[in-house]
């Protein structure tokens, strides 16, 4: 896959970036011109919802760039050992149901065992949900495209399920839970702002990735497998389909950890649509992040204050929330496209 | 309680569902055929589908056909321009179309019918009774009576059959499929052949959701589509990536999700979830029996 090999960041990136995203802009303002919607006010929204206040970026931007973060730098792990893991949005509703249930258990707990053990729940439950394609890729040779796109739904019809049955609140009318014990919940980083510590995670699970990938020997076999799986067999005598699966299954675990950090963070409950596409936008976020985690955690902000900015666009100028999914979409190509010629 | 009128009320709804994945379904197997997997024929059945009830709307049914079709062909086209016209990764390419189909759909979708699609009243297809064939006891009411979609999924199933095993073409295009750089030492235009592959299959997915439509929901809203499109790459995997078999197929999935109508009907204990997840689930159970074994196009999915 062209997209394992590697690439070099640098300054002349950071131009790219600007330039896809700038496009993306443009051709979003056309399309709502089109649409007949008016552009400035839109775009004002747009503008303000991410950038307008300290308190906007704090507690909207990167709010919402955290689990894009974490399932960019998920997707990026995937990758590097040359496999693709559509499923990120069905292995963070895994990971939000797991946490769910683990943070109603946990009254009385001490509050840092009870953020662990949470935690601990959305990464396994995200392990598991992706086991079944690591497993049928691993012995059947059944690619994990489709196999964890499809489970994405399954996903999404399982918090349904936990919502109006097994978690679904004590007075049983509305379709989510109770409220995770306070203990469970991740502190927020100031007073009065929405921003938690699960901001720094992702920060730090960036910088252990980068890590990780670069300085290890398990990271070195996860790029030769990705950049070129039959000379990593061959020539470096590597268990390939094993260090494919074992990535893959990180990855999931990472896709579900995002779930457990959204419920421990900012929903302390689990919902119908707790994810507005985090999973698919993540890809988007890696991709614009050229593989790089650091890079990633860049792009996943640039890309929260996108989403932050697209709520108040829907709240402040009626304009569907749906819509910033083309500027995403401009994103991904345009990167795409420049990436290919100068490799 | 399942007696005779109940089952044929089931199978005839597991035809109608099927008709949209089937259609898409076949049009991604000669796209297949050709070497190259399309995710965004999600967003070329989304795109379809609004350009059926903007076509509906406006000028009756006859334009909301076309008008579905051309919108699938625009995304196809898109798609085929950077995946096979530039070479990038296709599963990316695909993800790409899906996000701008989805986002566009949305946002045009909300402005010209509000956010329920409640403001949409379309012209449906009524369904049409075969004379003859439609009294067949059964088979009648489960094949022939069927709206003009479900019978125009019926002849792509030859047609598809005929071009890709019995025309020149068909024999180039499963060359780019299963060895592209012998095929175009031959003298096939590789990525020509590739275009017009994902073009068909771009106006099938375009067709597929106009039947989704005009068919069987009668509005359109915001991500209607809901994975069919995805789901018809799995049944392309499990019809063995071959029309016939893949007809089949879609004909099964058809009948998992009329299943959950049936439930939801009967008033089953079960949760209706289960249902929900039904289609998907047997997609995966299906992938791992058989298709493991199986193997598609030996150059699916690599640039050429």
């Amino acid at each position: 896959m062209s997209i394992a090999a590697p690439m070099r960041a640098g300054a002349r990136d950071l131009a790219h970036v600007a330039g896809a995203f700038g496009l993306g802009v443009v051709l979003l303002s056309a399309f709502l011109a089109i649409a007949g919607f008016h552009v400035a006010p839109a775009l004002s929204a747009l503008w303000n919802g991410a950038f307008g206040s300290w308190d906007n970026f704090t507690s909207a931007a990167l709010v919402r760039a955290t689990p894009l973060v974490i399932l960019g730098l998920a997707f990026t792990l995937g990758s590097k050992a040359g496999t693709l893991n559509i499923g990120m949005e069905g292995q963070f509703a895994a990971g939000a149901i797991g946490t769910t249930w683990a943070g109603l258990h946990l009254g009385g707990v001490p509050p840092v065992l009870a953020v662990a053990v949470a935690l601990a729940g959305g990464l396994i439950a995200g392990a598991a949900w992706v086991a079944l394609p690591v497993i049928l890729r691993m012995k059947l040779g059944v690619s994990e495209v489709i196999t964890t796109l499809l489970l994405n739904f399954v996903g999404v019809a399982a918090v349904s399920y936990a919502v109006t049955g097994p978690l679904q609140e004590p007075s049983r009318i509305y379709p989510q839970s109770a409220l995770i014990a306070p203990a469970a919940r991740l502190p927020h980083l100031a007073a009065g702002s929405r921003l938690h510590l699960g901001f720094i995670f992702a920060i730090i699970i960036a910088g252990l990735l980068s890590l990780l990938l670069k300085q290890t020997a398990w990271g070195f076999r996860i790029r030769s497998v990705g950049a070129g799986p039959r000379a990593a067999l061959i020539i470096g005598r590597m268990p390939v389909a094993t260090i494919a699966a074992t990535a893959l299954l990180w990855s999931g675990a990472l896709a579900g950890f995002g779930g457990a950090v959204e419920v421990t963070g900012v929903s302390y409950a689990l919902y119908q649509n707790l994810s507005p596409g985090y999973g698919f936008t993540a890809i988007a976020v890696a991709l614009l992040g050229r593989l790089q985690p650091t890079f990633v955690l860049v792009a996943g902000v640039l890309f929260g204050a996108l989403e932050a900015g697209a709520a108040a666009m829907q709240r402040d100028a009626g304009i569907p929330a749906v819509a910033v999914q083309v500027v995403e979409a401009v994103v991904i190509i345009t990167v795409l496209l420049t990436a290919r010629r100068r490799a | 309680m399942i007696d005779g009128t109940i089952a044929v009320a089931f199978a005839a709804a597991a035809v109608r569902v099927g008709t949209p994945l089937g259609i898409a379904a076949i049009g991604e197997t000669v796209v297949e055929r050709s070497g190259v997997i399309n995710l965004g024929i999600e967003g070329a059945m989304l795109a379809g589908a609004f350009g059926a009830a903007a076509g509906a709307a406006e000028g009756g049914v006859v334009v909301g056909v076309a008008a579905g079709v051309v919108a699938g062909l625009i995304v196809a086209a898109l798609f085929a321009a950077i995946a096979v016209g530039a070479r990038v990764d296709q599963i990316i390419a695909g993800t790409a179309m899906t996000l701008g189909a989805t986002g566009l759909t949305g946002l045009f979708a909300q402005r010209v019918w509000g956010t329920t699609g409640a403001g949409l009243s379309l012209p449906t297809l009524q369904t049409v009774r075969l004379p003859l064939l439609g009294s067949i006891p059964f088979v009648g009411p489960m094949l022939f009576r069927q709206s003009v979609l479900t019978y125009a999924g019926y002849l792509i199933i030859p047609i598809a059959t005929w071009l890709l095993f019995h025309t020149r073409f068909g024999l180039e295009l499963r060359a780019c499929g299963e060895a592209p750089t012998a095929a175009a030492s031959a003298g096939v235009r590789v990525a020509r052949t590739r275009t017009i592959a994902t073009l068909l299959g771009g106006a099938c997915a375009g067709l597929a959701g106009v039947s989704l439509v005009l068919a069987q929901v009668g509005t359109f809203t915001e991500r209607m589509t809901g994975g069919r499109g995805f789901i018809a790459i799995a049944i392309v995997a499990l019809g063995g990536w071959h029309p016939r078999g893949v007809a089949a197929a879609a004909l099964l999935f058809g009948g998992a999700t009329a299943l959950q109508y049936m439930f939801q009907a009967v008033g089953s204990r079960v949760p209706y979830q289960l249902f929900v997840a039904l289609p998907y689930l047997l997609a995966l159970a299906v992938l791992a029996v058989a298709v493991g074994r199986r193997r598609g196009p030996a150059a699916l999915g690599q640039p050429h």
